[in-house]
């Protein structure tokens, strides 16, 4: 076989920026027919990037293309859409799926693919008119569903369907497709329950077993052990390593995962609180928030401190101030300074001097078509009265200008937030600029306790260290308690006192800030779901 | 434990179906109020169901393709309208009249269809309310059309239809000639017992039948596959490669070119046209008539259609009569019909988001039960 010595597929040197941020640096992969490698790294480390490059996704284009060759059978291809990709014979299983929920399994596995019967009426009006032939779907689906070799109702309607045969159903569509030859598969098992998960990793094994190439992205290392030929390990937008999987374990595999040059340089100043008083009780919460469902989690905040949550995409972290602060349905019990704070009532949380910086800066954070001033002012002219002048006796309240443009030039001048006065629109600002109004905006309402939400996502490392030491000025001077989710380990470990890890939807552990990297990152992939 | 979820099953179709119900109880309370003879409410459902069917029946392809309730089908009225009025200046009558109307129509349908389809794509999510307001701005148009360019630039040569200012056309257009000629032309009359004499509107039944047919086979078809899957998600179905927007338009451009024949099939057996306001309330009453029949924003059958058609009209048929022998004042019923017409809507869209809400605030009451489940687990 010739092929076993030309590789299916080879991306050399692809790198890739947005807008002068690197994100991928000379990246050189290659795969065989029949090759199973998998494909690991934290969040933010370059995986999903790569991939969208591959399947030729439309986003990259709009963002500039990319640097290096990407060879597919010994040709240079250019995938100017995902269509592109489906045709040269790659397929891709997303993480979201892509299902019609009131469609059967057959129909959505021959999605605009349905095999049609021509008729009086599409001669004259065109194909669209064509009747679609039944029993050839039923048949095509049929061997799809046979090559995946799990066994799933081809005739169940998606919406009555558990969601481990959803993943099911998106596999069989890509087997189904003639000229598949390479399958990306973007993390799978995270909705699979375990024996789901074994069943799919024996269809991997025999998709490559009849020659197709996989590549395979997931958490759960033991899944890659067991599966695949070979591990590459993604980490800031490199890759660190690529190894032959059976000369290499879990525990090799994670440290390459978070390891980091500057590793150990943790925070010098973690502070214990031990003896501070709870300022925060979590009990039982569980937040439908879709994507980052959180379970069953009980959680104490010190007073004074800050608490850093961690753990990886879709695992929940960002559940818990969204469930909290009411803006997903939640359950539960929170109680705060010995008071229980009522669910799902965003008035109540902010009413008892909570206050949130939001991850979602432009769509929940920020009013984008207002001035900063009114940004800045707009929470706390709302919720505590301030920023008013009363007239009356309290029955007209008018906008005090002054005292708003006041704080504002105040919070612009201590975050040094780049603008061209208090009165540019918040949509005008750069993200880590937009980030700083955020952050004014909660340190206007002088919370007893924030939660901050990804603080540096999307912003250059100027702007990180800024953030976050404006955030550890805030603590430390106001005595604001913080709780700060974020995704990257490192930031945590430089700013927070501990570190919750969660991970499956609940809490793995918490461990002091200056914990080995290692350990954290175990407890990261602990309970992957 | 079999016999909860039976319970459950019935408890959510009564959910699912109470809209229909709530109309079958005012119904049968009105019914013998009105003291309306059986033979009379039996005529008048089956003239009333030739009548309003066809253009109902056009409603259903939008909702299909999910862009909700519809009032792009008023624009189709309205080109149905002008086909006629023209058709009746050539003094081209019955039956030849009825189908030169209907194809002169197409083009008007074709055309307000594709706007109103460009319009509705840049407003997804927002059909409902948008295309409400689209008819608003085209009856302007089309009394710009009718009022003032009908005899100054198109030319109209008969004076019975012209205002006596020498354009524009009359209030009311006579369609003496065609009136009723599609459902004279097969006469039958069925003497039901204990009903009596009952006149069937043979041929638009027929042709009722074969749209309904139609739409069965177009459901059947790629494009009605397309638009079944751009209806349910048009992010998987772009995804898929589905061309999102043209199939919206197409779904727009069938519901108005249907609404145009509908509206022909309506004023021949009305025998005239109301000029300006035929069509102004039309899109309203369908509309209320297809959810009175039990359909949803996104979901709508044929069963809908015709069970609408009955409640919905036998309400309007008897309301009036009821409400003056109640009150002895005949403005009340009249007043209770249109005010329960809007009422419906507005009931059926508070529960369509409340049902919705329901679904959602379930998904977090399983992860309640999961989450005291796995404890119970860890206990034991």
């Amino acid at each position: 076989m010739s092929s076993m010595n030309e590789p299916l597929l080879e991306m050399k040197n692809i790198s890739k920026d947005f807008f002068g941020n690197s994100v991928l640096s000379d990246i050189n992969l290659t795969l065989r027919e029949g090759e199973v490698i998998g494909l690991v790294g934290e969040n933010g480390a370059g995986k999903s990037t790569l991939m969208r490059i591959l399947f030729g996704s439309t986003m990259i284009h709009e963002t500039g293309g990319y640097g290096g060759q990407v060879i597919l059978n010994g040709k240079e291809v250019h995938f100017s859409s995902p269509f592109d990709a489906i045709a040269a014979g790659i397929g891709m299983v997303h993480q979201e799926f892509s299902l019609i929920p009131g469609f059967t399994t057959t129909e959505n596995i021959l999605l605009n693919r349905e095999p049609v019967k021509k008729n009086l009426v599409s001669d004259i009006f065109g194909d669209r008119l064509n009747t679609l032939n039944r029993a050839e779907m039923d048949k095509r689906a049929s061997e799809a569903i046979r090559l995946m070799g799990v066994d799933i109702d081809k005739k169940m309607v998606i919406s009555n369907m558990p969601v481990g045969h959803k993943q099911f159903t998106e596999i069989a569509r890509e087997l189904s497709k003639e000229q598949l030859r390479l399958l990306i598969l973007d993390e799978p098992t995270a909705v699979l329950t375990e024996r789901e998960a074994e069943a799919l990793l024996a269809s991997i094994r025999g998709m490559a077993e009849r020659g197709i190439a996989i590549i395979f992205i997931t958490h759960r290392l033991q899944e890659i052990l067991s599966v695949c030929n070979r591990v590459v390990v993604m980490r800031d937008g490199v890759v660190v390593k690529d190894t032959p999987a059976d000369q290499t374990d879990v525990q090799q595999i994670t440290k390459w995962m978070v390891g980091r040059e500057v590793a150990g340089k943790a925070e010098t100043s973690v502070r214990s609180h031990e003896g501070a008083k709870d300022i925060l009780s979590i009990e039982k919460l569980w937040v439908d928030m879709p994507g980052e469902t959180v379970r069953n989690v009980n959680l104490t905040v010190k007073e004074g401190e800050i608490l850093g949550i961690g753990g990886l995409a879709g695992q929940g972290k960002l559940g818990i101030p969204n469930g909290i602060m009411g803006l997903y349905q939640a359950g539960g019990r929170v109680v705060f300074e010995g008071k229980e704070i009522p669910l799902n009532a965003p008035r109540k949380c902010l009413d008892a001097s909570f206050a949130f910086v939001s991850e979602d800066r432009r769509g929940v954070g920020l009013l984008l078509d207002e001035s900063l001033e009114w940004n800045i002012a707009f929470p706390a002219m709302q919720i505590q009265n301030k920023y008013l002048k009363k007239y009356l006796g309290g029955l007209v309240k008018w906008r005090d200008e002054k005292a708003i443009r006041e704080v504002t030039e105040k919070y612009i001048g201590e975050l040094a937030i780049r603008c061209t006065s208090s009165k540019q629109k918040a949509r005008e600002l750069s993200g880590g600029n937009q980030q700083k109004v955020c952050l004014a905006k909660a340190f206007a309402l002088n919370p007893r306790l924030l939660f901050v939400s990804e603080p540096t996502r999307g912003i250059d490392v100027g702007a990180k260290a800024l953030v976050l030491e404006a955030l550890r000025r805030f603590n430390r001077e106001s005595g604001v308690t913080i709780v700060m989710v974020s995704s990257e380990l490192e930031e945590l470990r430089q700013s927070c006192d501990r570190i919750a890890i969660v991970s499956g939807g609940r809490i793995a552990g918490i461990l002091p800030a200056n914990a080995s990297v290692e350990d954290l990152g175990e407890l990261m992939l602990s309970q992957v779901k | 434990m079999n016999n909860t979820s039976k319970n459950t099953k019935i408890l959510s179709f009564l959910r699912s179906s109470s809209v229909p119900i709530l109309f079958i109880i005012i119904c049968a309370v009105c019914i013998p109020l009105s003291g309306l003879s059986a033979n009379m409410l039996f005529n008048e459902i089956t003239t009333r169901m030739g009548r309003n069917a066809f253009l109902i029946l056009s409603l259903l392809i939008p909702i299909m393709a999910g862009m909700g309730l519809n009032f792009g089908m008023t624009l189709g009225a309205m080109a149905g309208e002008i086909a006629l009025i023209l058709v009746s200046d050539w003094q081209i009558v019955g039956i030849p009249g009825m189908v030169l109307a209907m194809i002169l129509s197409v083009p008007f349908s074709i055309l307000l269809g594709l706007f109103c389809g460009k319009i509705l794509n840049m407003a997804k999510g927002r059909e409902m309310i948008t295309s409400y307001i689209i008819s608003y701005f085209i009856n302007g148009v089309y009394l710009l059309v009718v009022l003032y360019m009908m005899g100054s630039v198109i030319p109209i040569k008969h004076s019975t239809i012209k205002l006596p200012r020498g354009y524009g056309i009359r209030n009311t257009v006579s369609l003496l000639n065609m009136r009723q000629k599609l459902d004279n032309l097969i006469p039958l009359k069925l003497n039901i017992p204990g009903v009596g004499i009952v006149k069937i509107p043979v041929m638009t039944f027929i042709i009722i039948a074969i749209l309904c047919l139609v739409i069965v086979w177009f459901r059947r078809t790629k494009l009605g596959q397309d638009m079944r899957a751009v209806g349910q998600d048009m992010e998987v179905a772009r995804d898929a490669g589905i061309n999102v927007e043209r199939t919206r338009i197409i779904s727009i451009v069938i519901s108005t070119v249907l609404a145009g024949f509908g509206m022909i099939i309506y004023l021949q057996n009305m025998g005239n046209i109301a000029t300006y306001s035929s069509h102004s309330q039309i899109g309203m009453f369908c509309i209320a008539a297809l959810l009175v029949g039990g359909a949803s924003v996104d979901k709508a059958s044929i069963g809908n259609v015709f069970l609408g058609v009955i409640l919905f009209h036998t309400m309007f048929i008897v309301a009036p009569k009821a409400g003056a022998a109640i009150t002895g004042d005949s403005m009340i019923g009249e007043y209770f019909r249109v005010f329960v017409s809007y009422a419906v809507i507005t009931i059926a869209l508070v529960m369509y988001e409340t049902q919705k809400r329901k679904a959602k605030s379930q998904e977090g009451a399983m992860l309640a039960a999961a989450q005291d489940e796995g404890e119970e687990e860890k206990d034991s």
